[in-house]
């Protein structure tokens, strides 16, 4: 593969990536134009003018429902799906270090809560929660319906991880006289940690863009992406872009944020060792 | 350890009295995941079981133990109907990810020099899929609409008299928004084996006399054949469930399985929606067991 010259097979493919690439950031950046729209404009192209007409449109209550309210919930949800999935999960991770009783049965569970439909999964939760006599509210069932889709993401991550992390320095820190908490917190933690905050960033995004799930357990208030898909069938003005230029940006801070603490955490590893 | 402790200097009296078995260690680390998923996935599943047996009306539902819901289900047309339309989306997407998955994943894997350039470029492909599916089945509708984007390029050129009606709110809107949600998830674990093929086995096929065809076919398939599986898995599952996709792009002309659900359960027709779920479950489930006995998942991580 060290050849100087590309072979044609390369360029095929390049062009082929490239319009791959095309394909997945096309229709995103069209809808962060078109949000631009003049007071005037419509869904399509062509602008009819530039402004920020629709942005302010987002925050009158009339037009697209409580947005706001929507967003602070969708991101306490996803907040607190974060922090459960990386506890839990490097918890299960480190439980499936060792063989137990079950442990294939905990295994194929983890797997099963990822493959089944989530619209079940969502019916089932509703469903139990009616006959318990509980209400439905997004952080009770939604909260543990969201779990449900990042734990298994969370668990096969660190089930991966773990895989490849040698014992030996865990019995060299042993041999040099340290408790199981201080292996674990000095050396076991310091090498699990860009993992972990992956497995964090997994755990907000999936639940902050989660509504399959979502759907039959929110109750009365709705998440974010609820208040979206309910806006897709009854509102026909830009302002649906705004929203979309709004959450997508978000996401994107958020992801760029994570991909620096990984990468601050590397490299601080890289001078330690 | 104790007696080396009494025979140095007499620190016996270790801070730590109380210690968990080893043994005991594991199973309460296991503990919070048996619980949630327990609770929020194992309970709700068998209370579908139960329900889908159960009676109902406007008024509320009643434990019983009927096969109406199951008949009504399986002796309608309709539903064989939505069953077989969600079958071809699923063919058809499966189909699609696979191959643009699969040489996006060798383009990276193989024809990539640099590892920041090889993790650069897979960031690229994933950025979109941590963003809200919803939002990005919508950025078709500035593209496809009867306006869109590519009606005005193809009206512009000449190339069709009148704009083309067929392009969103149709199947091909519903397949195509689906190839472009979910392709992420067969190219991930296609990337991760390739990138796992000792190289040395090309030279060793290439000086044995095959061709760059036959390396692909005899060596490199092959071998890439758990992270097909895992991303069929995903792709299969992922359409199988999907409500939201088919309704909106196909403005609500074509059905899907979990459509109808969804629509039973807007009627409040728990234990019609609940046998309609086991037959999908079991479907699904008959689906995914196929396709691990391709491959062992547990070794592959």
């Amino acid at each position: 593969m060290a050849h100087d010259k590309r072979p044609l097979e390369f360029y095929i493919l390049a062009a082929f990536f490239a319009l791959f690439v095309l394909f997945l950031y096309g229709p995103l950046s069209a809808v962060l134009i078109l949000s631009f729209q003049g007071p005037e404009g419509g869904l399509t192209f062509p602008l009819n003018g530039v402004s920020l007409h629709w942005f302010g449109n987002l925050f009158e209550k009339q037009a697209v429902g409580d947005f706001g309210a929507a967003f602070r919930r969708s991101f306490a949800l996803g907040a607190m799906v974060m922090v459960v999935t990386v506890l839990v999960s490097l918890l299960a991770g480190l439980a499936f270090r060792r063989r137990f009783l079950g442990s294939n049965g905990l295994f194929y569970l983890t797997v099963a809560s990822l493959v089944v439909p989530s619209i079940i999964i969502s019916l089932g939760i509703g469903v139990v929660f009616q006959q318990l006599g509980l209400k439905p509210a997004w952080y009770s069932s939604g909260f543990g319906a969201h779990l449900t889709w990042t734990l298994p993401f969370g668990v096969l991550i660190m089930f991966a991880v773990f895989n490849r992390f040698s014992p030996a320095y865990e019995e060299a820190a042993r041999d040099l006289g340290a408790s199981s908490w201080q292996t674990f917190r000095h050396v076991v933690l310091p090498m699990i940690a860009p993992s972990l905050v992956g497995v964090g960033l997994f755990g907000f995004t999936l639940s902050y863009d989660e509504f399959a799930r979502t759907l039959m357990t929110s109750g009365t208030y709705n998440t974010l992406p609820l208040e979206i898909y309910g806006m897709t069938t009854n509102v026909t003005t830009p302002v649906l872009y705004a929203l979309g230029t709004v959450t997508t940006l978000f996401s994107f801070t958020v992801i760029l944020a994570t991909l620096g603490i990984i990468l601050m955490l590397r490299r601080r590893q890289a001078k330690v060792s | 350890m104790t007696t080396v402790r009494l025979i140095g200097a007499g620190s016996t009296k270790d801070k730590r009295v109380f210690r968990i078995p080893p043994a005991l260690v594991a199973y309460l680390q296991a503990v919070p995941l048996t619980a949630i998923l327990g609770f929020f996935f194992a309970l709700p599943i068998l209370m579908i079981v139960t329900v889908s047996f159960w009676d109902y009306d406007f008024a509320g539902l009643y434990p019983d133990f009927i096969m109406l819901n199951y008949e009504e289900v399986l002796g309608s047309w309709v539903t064989w109907k939505t069953y077989l339309n969600t079958l071809k989306y699923m063919a058809m997407v499966w189909v699609l990810t696979l191959v643009i998955g699969f040489w996006v994943a060798y383009f990276l894997a193989f024809h990539i020099r640099t590892t920041t350039m090889q993790m650069v470029l897979f960031l690229v492909c994933t950025v979109p899929f941590l963003t809200s599916n919803i939002i990005r089945m919508i950025s078709w509708i500035p593209v496809l609409g009867r306006n869109g984007l590519v009606n005005q390029g193809l009206v512009g050129l000449g190339i069709v008299p009148q704009p083309v009606e067929w392009l969103l709110y149709s199947d091909f809107a519903v397949v195509l928004a689906m190839v472009h949600l979910y392709t992420l998830f067969m190219v991930t674990p296609i990337f991760n084996t390739l990138m796992r093929i000792d190289r040395s086995l090309f030279e060793a096929a290439r000086d044995a006399g095959a061709s760059s065809a036959q390396i692909l076919w005899n060596v490199v398939i092959p071998l890439a054949k758990p992270g097909i599986a895992i991303g069929t898995i995903f792709v299969v599952t992922l359409v199988m469930a999907d409500f939201s996709t088919v309704q909106v792009m196909s403005g609500g002309q074509s059905a899907s399985v979990a459509l109808m659900m969804k629509n039973q359960m807007s009627l409040l027709q728990y234990p019609a929606a609940a046998a309609n779920a086991v037959v999908l479950l079991v479907l699904v489930l008959f689906m995914v067991a196929a396709i691990l006995r391709v491959v062992d998942i547990r070794k592959e991580l």
